[in-house]
């Protein structure tokens, strides 16, 4: 699953907390907190051990491994122990050494400066896409015409990247349908899988390609909430087509747009992982390396495994300090923002 | 605006509301202008130009996958106009060998890796679907917690093969296995069934187990569906933890065998130096048999799909707009 999928945390506990019904759990908190922990225990046992299996794959793949970027701060060797842990507790302690290594490195910036490129890039040639194509959808009226485009522009959402790629490549690729009939024109053939400079026009394709049906369900169900009264009311006072889109449709959507922009902005040093492993070699480091694909290629392929957690926690810790901060401003600006204030 | 799933099921997901007002066309609003008629046109190439852009390639892939060789070469490649239907690629990829095994290894790690996700996230779903309980809160935010911190390639790596799942198809299917966005849609879809219902199973002496399983999952059956679809799709779709994790070459999924034909441009290996079906072409174009390898990776998306497909918009929205 993407991460602009991520959810806001506690839509269900607000609605809850509204008191809807019997079923007020602020009251069913205040009368459960009165009893013993014993007595509780005694009753949510089964609740507990429901959880468990789940916590505990969590703990181990998630919050270990989180707890397991301190040896980015060690020479971490895996020869020293039988295992990692052993090696973990043998292997020495050097401080910022790492970090030093790795912002001498001008490989390591190469990869930030890609990254932010594409990120940057994305923001303006990606994002706004499925907002279009939700307003070009919701001004279809016929529900079967609208259903059936519906139906074919999520389809490739479930396609792998690897898939993705291998239609690239069949329709634009250096042996592809693209190519084989500029040959057959009499052309010389161009190959964009291949081609560096472009390579940021490709990604960005094969993004939008993807995603930009799945990326539209969201505005459209956003679209969808709006007051229809609210056009009335404006085509009554002689407001045309675009006025209406403009004081009606955007206002009311951007809740949802300034939410997937925190989102994304919070995401700004991921890519997209797979997409950019599976190309690196056709287009080569030096347009396709992001930070992600250089954290894979300097530790697991090099065994460089120091760097390549320093290089890890490095984007781990930007990435939460950048989803907070464009928290922080979605809130000042007025909006509700990811998760809420409390 | 409210985005909760009502517990009787899914609510048309139709993002046209319709005004109760006088309509000349009984689909457009009585206040709204007709359509220009280079508003209409211009639409309608924009909608064409985007399915086409969806299905010409599959399209493609698929015509050429059952090509014959001289078709292919005659147009030098890839085909588009389908002059027959030559079997023989699919016949050659399942007649054993690499392919063949590929395709059950990702089966298996989607069948069973599905069913380990969606019995668990079903669990901890629930679990965690009472507000008030013994350690709720906490729990919740180890839960939420990831969301906001990520553990990182490396260590993520040592962890798995320290324990060491190196090679084995559990490192496909327990790093991944919960994935909390389902578990956050399923929680909140629980949290709406009405609190009676549960207390009159109380009342009778249903456990919680027994509450799970005779109450909430009947109703649930649509979210339920969903995320099961979801986590199928990314098992069957996952491509780099088997880079990571498998080394040996027989275990390899779909995927990773689909990226070494098509993207690294070895020669697929097919057993099909000896297949002598009637009719059959005993060599079977290698272009036919890579775009077979294709087709075979893309339909269990493409038949799963419809079915669940009504059900989209409610399990994503629930999870990504606030009501």
């Amino acid at each position: 699953m993407s991460r602009t999928d991520v959810p806001a945390p506690s839509p269900a506990d607000q609605h809850r907390s509204a008191g809807d019904g019997p079923a007020d759990p602020r009251a069913r908190r205040r009368r459960r907190a009165k009893r013993p922990l014993g007595a509780r225990l005694r009753r949510d046992w089964p609740l507990l051990a429901m959880v468990a299996p789940a916590a505990l794959l969590l703990l181990v793949f998630h919050y270990l491994p989180t707890l397991g970027n301190v040896i980015a701060f060690q020479d971490y060797n895996p020869f020293v122990g039988d295992d990692p842990l052993e090696a973990f507790l043998y292997s020495e302690w050097v401080g910022f050494g790492n970090f030093e290594v790795l912002f001498r490195d001008p490989l390591f910036w190469d990869a930030v400066r890609n990254t932010l490129t594409i990120t940057a890039f994305q923001l303006v040639f990606f994002f706004p896409l499925p907002i279009f194509l939700a307003i070009l959808l919701n001004s279809v009226l016929s529900g079967r015409i609208r259903g059936f485009v519906q139906s074919v522009v999520y389809l490739p959402h479930f396609f792998s990247w690897v898939l993705v790629i291998t239609f690239f490549v069949q329709m634009f690729g250096g042996a592809g349908l693209l190519a084989q009939e500029m040959r057959q024109a009499g052309l010389e053939p161009w190959n964009i899988m291949t081609n560096p400079d472009t390579f940021i026009i490709l990604v960005t394709a094969e993004s939008v390609w993807k995603d930009v049906g799945w990326g539209a369900i969201v505005f459209l169900a956003a679209l969808s909430a709006i007051d229809q009264n609210l056009y009335e009311a404006a085509a009554a006072d002689g407001a045309g087509r675009w006025r209406r889109l403009w004081h009606i449709t955007l206002p009311g959507l951007r809740p949802v747009i300034v939410l997937l922009l925190i989102l994304r902005l919070g995401d700004a040093l991921s890519v997209g992982f797979e997409q950019f492993i599976l190309q690196r070699d056709a287009v080569g480091r030096q347009a396709a390396e992001v930070l992600d694909t250089f954290v894979y290629h300097n530790a697991i392929a090099t065994q460089q495994w120091g760097q390549g957690a320093a290089a890890g926690l490095f984007k781990a810790v930007i990435g939460l300090i950048l989803i907070v901060a464009a928290n922080k401003m979605a809130h000042k600006l007025g909006e509700q923002g990811v998760y809420s204030r409390s | 605006m409210s985005t909760q799933i009502s517990p009787a099921g899914p609510v048309p997901a139709g993002p046209h509301p319709t005004p109760r007002l006088r309509r000349r066309n009984p689909q457009r609003p009585a206040w709204e202008e007709p359509p220009s008629f280079l508003g209409q046109l211009g639409k309608g190439t924009a909608l064409t130009l985007l399915v086409l852009a969806v299905l010409f390639p599959m399209w493609s892939v698929v015509v050429t996958s059952l090509a014959s060789r001289e078709t292919i070469n005659d147009t030098g490649g890839m085909v588009v106009v389908p002059r027959e239907i030559d079997l023989s690629a699919y016949f050659s990829i399942f007649s054993g060998g690499t392919i063949t095994q590929a395709v059950w290894i990702s089966t298996l790690v989607t069948v069973a890796g599905t069913t380990v996700s969606l019995a668990l996230t079903v669990l901890a779903a629930y679990g965690l679907s009472r507000p008030g309980s013994v350690a709720h809160r906490g729990l919740l935010f180890l839960f939420l917690g990831t969301f906001l911190i990520f553990p990182g390639l490396v260590p993520s790596y040592l962890v798995v093969t320290g324990l060491g799942l190196k090679d084995s198809l559990w490192s496909l299917i327990l790093p991944s296995a919960i994935s909390v966005f389902n578990l956050v849609v399923i929680r909140a879809f629980f949290m709406n069934v009405p609190g009676e219902l549960l207390d009159s199973a109380r009342i009778d002496g249903a456990g919680e187990f027994r509450i799970l399983w005779t109450i909430m999952l009947p109703l649930s059956r649509a979210v339920i569906a969903v995320v099961g679809l979801f986590y199928a799709v990314g098992y069957w779709n996952a491509y780099f933890n088997s880079v990571l994790f498998i080394d040996d070459n027989s275990k390899f999924p779909i995927q990773r065998v689909l990226q070494s034909y098509i993207l690294a441009g070895q020669s697929p290996n097919v057993s099909g130096s000896s297949i002598s079906l009637p009719g059959v072409t005993a060599y079977p174009p290698t272009l036919a048999v890579k775009m077979a390898v294709v087709v075979v990776t893309v339909l269990p998306a493409v038949i799963a799909y419809p079915f669940v497909q009504r059900h989209f918009t409610k399990g994503v929205i629930t999870g990504a707009v606030k009501g």
